[in-house]
């Protein structure tokens, strides 16, 4: 269990959404920019092109390097979870620990068809752990394996 | 709720009285204020004819809410649950099963305590305010139902061993504290804190005092009553009148310190049973808890900067169940390291062998934060060196010696170590303290690095645990990985909720 080798990567509809969820930011940007570009005399582009910057930073880059440093495994009975671009966290929590598990949907995760699964410990510091950017059938299916396996041990 | 269950309870009336005093004291407070200030202008007993009705019907309204309170509050010990059920107006009810009780412990304030009541708190491990308590049951109906509940929770899993039920609790003391100990402790229990409030009330209050603390020419003049010849040596006088300030503020810091451990601590007494530890405390707060062993999650061993030097140490409990507000059991308060070590030893943990392997946190790690600082606060420094005025930059200058002194510090000092069964965090040395979690305890290990960890290959192992927070900083990053998985190896050794049921028996 070192470094990234058998991560599995999240579903790549995961990665379209945070795109949307980004534009949608993108657009209200851009609205403001042209409002300000209209505002201020002077030569044209003197917002939009930072604008433009920032949205293509916001809706092409960032959720690329997102979807690519996350990703999860479900080897040895422990669930990783690995997320972070700039701040790397690198989370394992074994199924013995787990005391109940969500799979959650917002409204947009409906629309793609994603899930977010989140098991809870008894521990006081990082006491849920969330994995978002999982297909649907994924999480159900990862959920009955670790409710299997916590069914096994306390039996 | 509409068939009641027939032996439903209610507390014991003498709890009401308890009540009643209670909030009588409460309103004795205001009516005195009051009466200072109506007194000042004259015409005292005209007002208090007003006074005086106005008063009794607010006694009287108190007395019967509380009585039609008492009447209300009833409790129910089911085959499964205890059930609480209250409220005049809106009711609530509340079940708590009796498997999800941690514990049940015993607290006796003053009054209570004077009519033989007792408070008794079932402790869920919600938190705080979701408990379920009951005020105020006679003494031999608290233990009844603290027998009851952990008889019960027994019952569940040793049904099948009759021999063992109901057998006279034995208990051998582990630790105790006597008058000579607590008034020891209370001398280290001395705070500035408590001086600089004291001195900042004797400022606001003065008035009260009959004569006038900070007027240095009074002291003289005091001086000069009894020892004629001190009047004539002038500024040395001045000077015994400082001292004898200060003095009067360090005897009041010792006194407060004195008088607030022997409230807390008198005649602790800790004590083995076979259902946990037992701890008795206060001397008119009385408190009786019990902490199962099992539930025990991790030990922390702190001492002080003065304390050290006697080898005065203080050994806490982390566990799941809270302790009036705090997170942390105290197990010792304060005691030497023999009389701790055998503690430990009970809780079934150990401290760090003498061939331990301590190490270090990275040099980057404490470096990377250093540079950080100056990068921070040299900039802080000459702004305000330009623009403030005086002698103001020294301020931003002093939190950076003090930055780079603490980083150095607490590289030489701080240590960690992985033991085959525990996980040792060491800080400090002015004030040491020693964190001792147990391996299989453990809910999650979370390896966490910022984008200059990554670059100089360091990281954070963050691990999650019942009831506390257990950090282990700039660790290089390979070995934070074998941290994890020989730790993650542990966990899975063992299920949660084995650790919970296996009574008594230490996890291997």
């Amino acid at each position: 269990m070192d470094e990234s080798e058998d991560l599995t990567q999240l579903d790549p509809r995961y990665k379209t959404m945070m795109q949307l969820i980004a534009a949608i930011v993108a657009v209200a940007l851009l609205v403001g920019a042209s409002i300000a570009e209209f505002a201020i005399p002077g030569w044209t582009g003197i917002v939009w092109a930072p604008a433009a910057l920032v949205v293509a930073y916001l809706v092409f880059y960032l959720p690329m390097r997102r979807y690519a440093t996350r990703g999860y495994s479900l080897v040895e009975e422990r669930l990783r979870v690995v997320r972070g671009v700039l701040f790397h966290s690198d989370t394992v929590v074994p199924f013995g620990r787990v005391q109940h598990i969500d799979v959650g949907q917002g409204p947009l995760e409906r629309g793609f068809g994603l899930a977010t699964l989140t098991v809870h410990t008894a521990g006081s510091h990082n006491a849920s752990v969330s994995l978002p950017g999982l297909a649907h059938e994924d999480a159900i299916a990862m959920r009955e394996e670790i409710r299997a396996a916590i069914r096994r041990d306390t039996q | 709720m509409t068939v009641r269950e027939p032996d439903y309870r209610r507390t014991d009336p003498k709890g009401f009285i308890v009540r009643a005093v209670m909030m009588l004291a409460q309103l004795v407070i205001p009516l005195g204020l009051a009466a200072v200030t109506f007194s000042d202008d004259g015409d005292f007993s005209g007002k208090l004819a007003f006074a005086v009705p106005i008063i009794a019907a607010m006694i009287l309204f108190n007395t019967v809410i509380a009585y039609l309170q008492w009447t209300k509050l009833t409790y129910t010990v089911g085959t499964t649950d205890i059930r609480v059920e209250s409220g005049v107006l809106s009711r609530a009810a509340r079940s708590v099963p009796y498997e999800r009780i941690q514990d049940v412990s015993l607290e006796q304030k003053l009054l209570p305590r004077l009519f033989g009541l007792v408070e008794v708190k079932f402790e869920t491990g919600a938190g705080g305010k979701d408990d379920l308590s009951l005020t105020y049951l006679s003494e031999s109906e608290g233990e009844r139902l603290r027998e009851l509940v952990r008889n019960r929770r027994e019952g569940a899993e040793e049904a099948s061993e009759p021999g063992t039920e109901k057998a006279p609790e034995q208990a051998d003391t582990i630790f105790a504290m006597g008058p000579k100990r607590v008034f020891t402790f209370g001398l280290f229990e001395f705070s500035l804190a408590v001086v600089a409030v004291i001195g900042g009330l004797a400022q606001q209050l003065e008035f009260l005092l009959p004569f006038d603390l900070w007027d240095v020419g009074e002291w003289e003049q005091r001086l000069a009553g009894p020892g004629q010849w001190l009047a004539g040596l002038g500024p040395l006088a001045q000077v015994a009148g400082i001292i004898i300030a200060v003095a009067m503020l360090a005897v009041l810091g010792v006194a407060t310190g004195l008088v607030r451990t022997a409230l807390r601590e008198w005649d602790f007494r800790l004590e083995r049973t076979a259902k946990g530890l037992r701890r008795r405390r206060g001397l008119l707060t009385r408190t009786d808890l019990v902490m199962p062993l099992h539930r025990v999650q991790a030990l922390r061993l702190n001492t002080g900067f003065v304390r050290r030097l006697f080898g005065w140490h203080s050994l806490k409990i982390i566990s799941l169940a809270s302790d009036s507000g705090g997170a942390n059991h105290d197990a010792v308060p304060f005691g030497q390291m023999d009389e701790i070590q055998p503690v430990v030893g009970v809780t079934g943990f150990e401290l760090p062998p003498a061939q331990t392997n301590w190490q270090r946190a990275m040099p980057e790690y404490r470096i990377d934060k250093a540079v950080l600082a100056v990068l921070v606060l040299i900039p802080v420094t000459a702004v305000v060196a330009v623009i403030g005025s005086a002698w103001f930059w020294l301020l931003p200058a002093a939190g950076l010696v003090f930055t780079l002194a603490e980083q150095w510090w607490r590289w030489k000092h701080d240590f960690r170590a992985l033991g085959e069964r525990q996980v040792y965090s060491r800080h400090g040395w002015f004030s040491p303290s020693l964190a001792i979690g147990s391996r299989v305890k453990l809910q999650s290990v979370d390896i966490r690095q910022g984008p200059l960890a990554r670059l100089r290959g360091y990281a954070s192992l963050h691990f999650g645990l019942a009831g506390g927070r257990l950090r282990i900083h700039g660790m290089p990053i390979a070995e934070a990985r074998r941290w994890r998985d020989e730790i993650s190896r542990s966990i899975s050794s063992a299920d949660f909720s084995e650790l919970l049921e296996t009574k008594g028996a230490p996890a291997t």
